[in-house]
C-alpha cells in the first residue's frame, strides 16, 4: 500500500524536527522511496543504530505500507 | 506467529551466526536472488571474494519475521559478521563504496590474502 511522500516527510519531520529531509520517490509510484536525512539526532551513533531511529519514526510502517525506502543518514551535511 | 515459533527461530538465527562468520539472510538463494535488494548485497560478497553463508527466509513465515525482531530491523536482507548484525542493502552498499566492509571482513580474517 503506496504512501504519499508528504506523509512520509511528516513522519520524519516529527520525530527529527531539526533535520534536513530531502525525498525522492524513486519509481514514481508512492512506494519507492529514497530518503536523505541530516540530523545531530544521528551523532554518535552507528549507521545500524541511525537507520533504526528513522525506522522507529515510521512506527512499524517499513517493510507494510512502505516497501522500499533507501535511507540516506548523517549527523553532517 | 506464536512465541513459541519466534523463539525457535531465533535459536536457529543465534546457532546460524555463531556457526558461520559471514552470514546473509536473503529472499532466495545466493545463485537465484528473489529479491534486487538480495541480488545487490550477494554481488557485493561475491566480488569482494569472500565465502558466505545465504539463508532463504522465504523457506519459512516464522523465520522470515523471527530474522526482523531478532535485529530491530524491518527489511531484508540483513547480513552478519563474526554473529554481529552489520547491515542491510543501503548500509552495505555503502560500506563496500567506502571501503570500510573490506576492511572490517579483512581485520575479521575473512578475505583470502
Amino acid at each position: 500500500m503506496p504512501m504519499p511522500a508528504a506523509d512520509l516527510e511528516a513522519h520524519l519531520r516529527e520525530a527529527f524536527p531539526d533535520a534536513t529531509i530531502e525525498i525522492e520517490d524513486l519509481a514514481g509510484d508512492g512506494d519507492h522511496y529514497k530518503a536523505r536525512i541530516v540530523s545531530t539526532a544521528f551523532a554518535g551513533l552507528n549507521r545500524v543504530r541511525q537507520h533504526q531511529l528513522v525506522y522507529a519514526a515510521l512506527k512499524g510502517k517499513m517493510g507494510g505500507e512502505l516497501h522500499a525506502l533507501a535511507l540516506e543518514t548523517s549527523p553532517t551535511a | 506467529m506464536t512465541e513459541t515459533h519466534e523463539t525457535l527461530a531465533h535459536e536457529f538465527i543465534a546457532k546460524t551466526v555463531a556457526e558461520h562468520p559471514v552470514v546473509l539472510f536473503m529472499k532466495g538463494v545466493p545463485d537465484q536472488p528473489g529479491c534486487g535488494f538480495s541480488a545487490t548485497v550477494v554481488q557485493i560478497l561475491d566480488h569482494l571474494g569472500v565465502d558466505f553463508a545465504g539463508v532463504n527466509v522465504l523457506q519459512s513465515d516464522a523465520l522470515r519475521q523471527g530474522i526482523k525482531s531478532y535485529s530491530d530491523w524491518p527489511t531484508i536482507p540483513q547480513l552478519y559478521v563474526k554473529g554481529d548484525f552489520v547491515g542491510g542493502c543501503d548500509i552495505i552498499r555503502e560500506m563496500y563504496a567506502t571501503g570500510e566492509l573490506k576492511t572490517l571482513l579483512n581485520d575479521q580474517g575473512l578475505l583470502a590474502a
